[in-house]
């Protein structure tokens, strides 16, 4: 088979296995497991395939009309350069996993065909956004992991935690996506076709009118979809959805895709200083803020949550910097070991039967009942706090390093601002990713207290794929760094002296700060008793999930965080605790902003509705209804009445014919 | 003979059924008077159909024919017709027209009840004469 043909059934196939799982879901339940695992696992080999067979040389291109749209044409165009050949190969390992990691952590789930089918659709959406050359054919896949999103983040419907999380997610992401469309039909319009080679080649002349609005609209719709600040806020929140999804999400497809769609058309957003300005600012705000809230926070999927902002906010500061070959690599690293956080912390939540990190630090011994997850989550947290040798060392230190070279004035296509804003950024989120990072272990493992409950073994599937996941969490990052400029832009990776350094040097301080204020605060733990634990322990690592996120704000008052003296992250904080809680009052901005006053015109045009409107449809059917109970006033029920009517009629027309007949 | 005979002796016929389907209670008194208009009428068809025949306009007796259709479906009708008359009396104790009113408008619920009562009593009946 040809390249094409491969890449063609790269995305067709999870496309069909989903199909097939929501027809045969209810039919034939034997079915949906391997319906779900193997189509996925097939698209996976093929990205390898493809992969290989590109090998970082020329691009892949082929289009085919499906038929004549007007005046911009729309192809089904495949565009497969290294950038795409690799993430594909991400996306596939990501959901291969999380697919295998489900049949365990939703084995008892009455709802697993539905779950099973929209996450293969979901991994085919962002298989469609990696392949295609088309930003038409891309936009599908963009807004069909929308829906899916809504879709899987809803899944635990009876929690109104989830209900509510995922309309917001769905509303927030369609907040950027109104611009985004905007954006790409005046981009289409001004260079005159969709194909994403025929753009870069309109930007290359300098054809473009406008390249500052059309990136700016743009990056509306890649802040909402990459959870970049000021969209940023329905991440968190989409904590309420199964732990595998939050990986799915977080780790390879929805969040990825806006920071690959601008490492596809970077050389558009290079065409406007503004718009590298912008991005800049958004990832250096992004970075640093969402690295305090994740300090704060006591659920330990929103801490997770957080991180993955922060860690989207370097990949979005090294593409301000003009170097998709950083933030690709970055995204590669980060997939894998964020990915691998979330799953070990779903194995997590199961043994612990709760997902406040409050308490499980009441708790002793939690790391032997889960050491698989325990070893791998260590060496996820080290990737994530960039300690070498992980794989996030030489990703974060690329960004670091890119950055600087930004900063010191040594390129052209991205202004020196930018540079120092995201250099400074990164430095201060280094350190402040290691501080919960180790916050984060602290807690989860080294809790003192009662033992933690013994659950009895974890499924064997759950615990193979993260050390799956494990070895690229660990050397990814170390293998890859000298391959990849052959498959990217050609542009070094290695890690600069300087940055390695200044790096690594934040990041330990943070950990020791941390650890420091730890032994400080873990001394109180013991005196404030805390504890919100699943009442169904037995049940499969789901339900303990569904229940621990129900009982959190019952049991602490809020969803985010936890009255808890003992935290270290309130000794760090200090004053700052309170507001980092809660995401820094931007939900509260929003609720003033846009949701009350949406309420209020609901409100309006219901007053219209039922007091304007309904008096002329009531008033307008008030004649008739006398009419009718005047008519029915003749059904007295006698057929005696009945047959005189009938006489009386006949004998009147009868009379009329005859007179009719005469000419009288 | 004249045709005004038999002509007159059916309009005759014809009121006094109407009279009765109009003014009678029993329901199968009502069912009598409409025999006799349908008699009232078999009697006009065959007194034109010989008064036709004669002066050979139309031989194929066709009124007499349609006549013993007539007489066919009139003894069919009345079967049915008094089978009903029986089936409401044996439910409602009485077959008397003006009382028969579960069709008027604002009958309401009473009629019902009445209606499942009376189901209810028939099903019992059925049951003890099978």
């Amino acid at each position: 088979m040809t390249t094409t043909t491969l890449a063609v059934l790269v995305p067709l196939l999870p496309f069909l296995g989903a199909a097939a799982g929501l027809l045969l879901g209810r039919g034939a339940p034997g079915f949906v497991r391997p319906l779900a695992v193997l189509p996925t696992l097939a698209a996976l080999v093929l990205a390898v395939l493809v992969a290989s067979r590109q090998g970082g040389g020329r691009p892949v291109d082929a289009a085919t009309e499906l038929t004549p749209t007007g005046s911009v044409l729309i192809e089904l165009a495949l565009h497969i350069d290294g950038f795409a050949a690799l993430v594909a190969v991400l996306v596939g390992c990501v959901a291969t996993c999380v697919q295998i990691y489900s049949t365990g952590y939703l084995r008892d789930d009455p709802r697993y065909p539905s779950y099973a089918a929209l996450v293969s659709l979901f991994t085919s959406a962002m298989f469609l956004v990696v392949y295609s050359g088309d930003l038409m054919v891309l936009l599908v896949g963009w807004e069909i992991m929308g829906i899916c999103s809504y879709f899987l983040v809803g899944h635990y419907w009876e929690t109104p935690e989830a209900r509510a999380a995922s309309l917001k997610a769905f509303l927030v992401t369609k907040l950027g996506d109104v611009p985004f469309l905007i954006g790409l039909l005046a981009l289409a319009t001004e260079a005159g076709s969709f194909r994403i080679t025929t753009i870069l080649g309109a930007v290359a002349n300098g054809s473009l009118d406008h390249p500052t609005l059309i990136a700016l609209l743009l990056l509306a719709g890649v802040a909402g979809k990459s959870a970049q600040f000021p969209l940023h806020t329905w991440l968190p929140d989409a904590m309420a959805g199964p732990t595998p999804v939050s990986a799915l999400i977080h780790a390879a497809t929805m969040v990825a895709a806006g920071v690959y769609f601008v490492a596809r058309l970077l050389p558009l957003f290079e065409a406007s200083r503004a718009a590298m300005v912008v991005l800049a600012a958004m990832a250096a705000v992004t970075m640093v803020g969402s690295a305090l809230a994740a300090l704060a926070q006591d659920d330990i999927k929103r801490v997770l949550a957080y991180s993955t902002i922060g860690q989207l906010g370097y990949m979005t500061g090294a593409l301000a910097a003009g170097d998709r070959g950083a933030a690709v690599f970055h995204l590669l690293t980060h997939g894998a070991f964020k990915a691998l956080l979330f799953l070990a912390a779903g194995v997590i939540i199961h043994a612990a039967g709760t997902n406040s990190l409050a308490a499980m630090s009441r708790m002793r011994g939690l790391r032997d009942r889960v050491p698989d997850a325990y070893w791998t989550m260590s060496v996820a947290l080290l990737a994530l706090a960039a300690v070498p040798p992980f794989s996030g060392f030489f990703s974060k230190e690329s960004v670091l390093g890119v950055a600087e070279h930004v900063a010191t004035g040594h390129t052209e296509h991205a202004p020196g601002a930018a540079g120092w804003t995201v250099l400074l950024a990164g430095l201060i989120t280094a350190l402040l990713t290691a501080a919960y990072a180790t916050r984060l272990w602290l807690l989860a493992f080294r809790g003192q207290g009662a033992e933690a409950p013994d659950h009895g073994r974890q499924p064997v599937v759950m615990n193979a794929v993260l050390w799956v996941l494990a070895v690229p969490s660990l050397a990814l990052g170390g293998l890859a760094f000298r391959l990849l400029p052959d498959w990217f832009d050609g542009r070094d990776l290695t890690p600069t002296l300087t940055t390695s350094v200044l790096g690594t040097g934040v990041a330990l301080t943070g950990g020791i700060v941390t650890y420091a204020a730890w032994r400080h605060t873990t001394a109180l733990a013991a005196r404030t008793p805390l504890g919100a634990v699943a009442a169904h322990p037995e049940g499969d690592a789901a339900l303990v999930e569904a229940e621990a996120i129900a009982t959190h704000r019952p049991a602490y008052g809020n969803v985010a965080s936890a009255p808890d003296p003992a935290d270290p992250g309130r000794l760090l904080l200090g004053p700052l605790h309170r507001h980092a809680a809660v995401g820094f009052h931007l939900d509260a901005v929003y609720e003033a902003l846009f949701v009350r006053p949406v309420q209020a015109g609901a409100s309006l045009v219901r007053f219209l509705d039922r007091e304007v409107v309904d008096t002329y449809v009531r008033g307008a059917a008030a004649l008739p209804r006398w009419l009718g109970a005047a008519v029915r006033r003749a059904q007295t029920g006698n057929v005696q009445t009945y047959v005189s009517a009938l006489l009386a009629g006949t004998v009147v027309l009868a009379v009329a014919a005859v007179l009719v007949a005469t000419g009288a | 003979m004249h045709l005004a005979y038999p002509a007159v002796l059916s309009a005759l016929l014809f009121c006094t059924g109407l009279y009765g389907v109009l003014a009678r209670r029993n329901a199968i008194l009502v069912l009598m008077s409409v025999e006799l208009m349908l008699n009232a009428v078999n009697l006009n068809l065959v007194a034109f159909d010989v008064w036709l025949s004669r002066a050979a306009e139309e031989t194929l007796h066709s009124g007499q024919a349609l006549t013993l259709f007539t007489i066919a479906i009139a003894a069919a009708e009345i079967g049915i017709g008094l089978a009903i008359v029986l089936a409401v009396h044996r439910n409602r104790g009485t077959a008397d027209i003006d009382r028969l009113r579960d069709t008027a408008e604002g009958h309401g619920p009473d009629g019902t009840d009445n209606d499942t009562a009376a189901t209810g009593t028939a099903a019992e009946k059925a049951e003890a004469t099978a």
